[in-house]
């Protein structure tokens, strides 16, 4: 694969004042908010139906019935905006040498020792881990959803391929909502952040500070948009 | 007279008299998604439906009176060969004769056997433990397993539960049916409207101690005219049922339409709604705890003023990117 292609086709630089660079354009913003909403809803009518404690969240859907129907819709709207992204997003996130000394170092990033990490391109380890298990656990969550989805599928599959499927789905799903809060802090933590997913860009000390090799990429391949 | 708490036998007619239902919340020995239930003020006598496969002769009178009592409408499908009518249990049919030809090794006859099924009312329900909505399955102390349908959600838990293969979840209302062991009717002092129709006494209908004590009778008869293998169909894995068989060959319970042989809460749904909950519910909460800690007492990942300036030179330092 060429250097270029890991770079993502809308990102740019704008000299500003002040500096910012876009990473990710309206389409990928809207559709990242649609991911956002469903994993959401999802989980909160998941946890209804996965504990008795937690039931009461069904009146946020208007009841049990209500919330037992819309819940795999929910689920195919993720399955949609997330591959849509998926096939966006893949190559960046595919994994490198510099991600296992990155990952190695991680204590001094959590302990504010940013500089002592290797230089990064759009994604670093913990980015991509983000991604590849919100891959894997989305496929498993959709194919032991649909076989469970009996309002449709009941007779497509055996009772014990169900109870295999049931089971699996609650475990990725309480996966996929650790990964969930680990995504949402890191963002949260990682001050600066949020922006990319409102207003699309990143200031310029922002890249330099997180992905400082995806900055100099855009920077010398006269990656430059128009000031706005 | 003091009224018995359970009718005590399906085949006397019933009191006339209107009646007090005799079944109420206070009688619930379980609740489904409920785990604080008061305990019943009173034990009622265990009761229990015995089905005697030796007698039936499939002729389906139990399987219309199911449907005039529960007044249900199973559709009307295309003979494909078999007896079993209709193909399945639905949720329009509670209870199906079940119809196998079997031809035993030792003695090379052809045996018609014919099983009643429908729910066993099983004193460890799967269905009701799989069940997510409060109250949609209950358990009666005297045994009888009921689906109440206002607090259904329809979501087929309890099919992936029951170790039967018994509920069936309704396309017209989404809600789970299933044989009511006629809850309805020992409410109120009658036994079950199938046990009532059998024109042979192959269901029979009274207290568990009863229905034992009634099963010994005639496996010993069985037994003397050469089953040597007659037995009760109470299964232990499940505690006992409140539907029992009386089988003559009941060493093999699977050549009665794949009556299982050792039923059981199947343990993926015991991991599933067991520990999967449990470590599931610590792991979220963990994670959310911490992160909420770390972000109360941590120090955020800020940009510095000197990134902002260090960017700003690369860019400088690049005329060539200024178109
Ligand atoms: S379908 Fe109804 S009775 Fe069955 S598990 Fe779901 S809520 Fe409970
Ligand atoms: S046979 Fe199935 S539906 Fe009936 S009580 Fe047992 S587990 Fe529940
Ligand atoms: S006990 Fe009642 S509901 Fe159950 S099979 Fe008999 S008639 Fe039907």
């Amino acid at each position: 694969m060429t250097e270029a292609e890991r770079i993502q086709p809308g990102d740019a630089i704008h000299i500003g004042p002040p500096l910012t660079v876009d990473r990710y354009g309206p389409a990928a913003r809207a559709n990242h908010w649609v991911t956002a909403a469903s994993l959401i809803l999802l989980a909160i009518s998941g946890l209804a139906l996965f504990t008795p404690s937690l039931f009461f969240l069904t009146d946020f859907f208007g009841g049990g019935q209500n919330t037992r129907m819309l819940h795999p819709w929910f689920g195919i709207v993720l399955f949609v905006s997330f591959f849509v992204f998926f096939f966006q997003l893949w190559r960046a996130n595919l994994w490198t040498r510099t991600d296992f000394v990155w990952l190695s170092r991680i204590g001094d990033l959590i302990a504010g020792h940013e500089e002592r990490l290797p230089e990064l391109e759009k994604y670093n380890a913990g980015q991509k881990f983000v991604f590849w298990a919100m891959s894997g656990l989305i496929l498993i969550l959709i194919v032991s959803g649909v076989i469970i989805w009996d309002q449709y599928f009941a007779d497509a599959t055996a009772i014990g391929t169900k109870r295999i499927a049931i089971l699996a789905h609650s475990v990725a799903a309480v996966l996929i909502i650790c990964v969930f809060i680990l995504h949402v802090y890191a963002g949260i933590w990682t001050r600066g952040t949020l922006r990319a997913m409102t207003r699309g860009s990143v200031t310029g000390g922002w890249a330099w500070r997180h992905h400082r090799k995806w900055l100099r990429k855009l920077a010398g391949q006269h990656r430059v948009g128009p000031a706005e | 007279m003091m009224r018995p708490d359970s009718p005590r036998t399906a085949a006397a007619n019933p009191p006339v008299q209107p009646m007090e239902t005799n079944l109420t919340e206070r009688d619930l020995i379980r609740r489904s998604a409920t785990s604080s239930l008061p305990p019943p003020e009173r034990q009622l006598t265990e009761v229990a439906k015995l089905i005697d496969v030796s007698k039936c002769i499939g002729c389906k009178a139990c399987q219309s009176a199911c449907i005039e009592w529960n007044d249900t409408n199973p559709a009307i499908e295309e003979n494909v060969g078999v007896y079993t009518n209709p193909h399945d249990l639905t949720a329009d049919m509670y209870t199906l004769m079940r119809f196998t030809e079997w031809v035993n090794p030792e003695t090379d006859n052809l045996e018609w056997l014919i099983r009643k099924d429908g729910c066993m009312h099983c004193s460890d329900p799967g269905c009701l433990k799989a069940c997510p909505s409060p109250g949609a399955i209950v358990q009666y102390s005297n045994g009888i397993v009921d689906f109440v349908h206002e607090n259904c959600i329809g979501c087929g838990y309890c099919v992936k539960g029951c170790p039967f293969n018994i509920p069936r979840i309704s396309k017209v209302d989404h809600k789970a049916y299933k044989c009511t062991l006629c809850s309805d009717r020992v409410a109120v002092g009658q036994g079950p409207a199938c046990a009532k129709a059998c024109p042979t006494k192959a269901i029979v209908f009274g207290t568990k101690e009863d229905m034992k004590k009634h099963a010994d009778e005639r496996i010993a008869d069985l037994k003397s005219r050469g089953y040597a293998n007659a037995g009760l169909y109470d299964p232990p894995g499940v505690s006992g049922t409140h539907v029992m068989y009386v089988l003559h060959h009941n060493d093999k319970p699977h050549i009665y339409a794949d009556l299982p042989d050792n039923p059981r809460i199947s343990p993926v749904v015991e991991t599933w709604k067991g520990v999967t909950k449990y470590v599931g519910l610590a792991f979220m909460g963990v994670a959310a705890a911490g992160s909420l800690l770390h972000g109360i007492l941590g120090r955020p990942n800020r940009v510095t003023e000197e990134d902002e300036e260090a960017a700003e030179e690369l860019v400088e330092r690049k005329p060539e990117a200024r178109v």
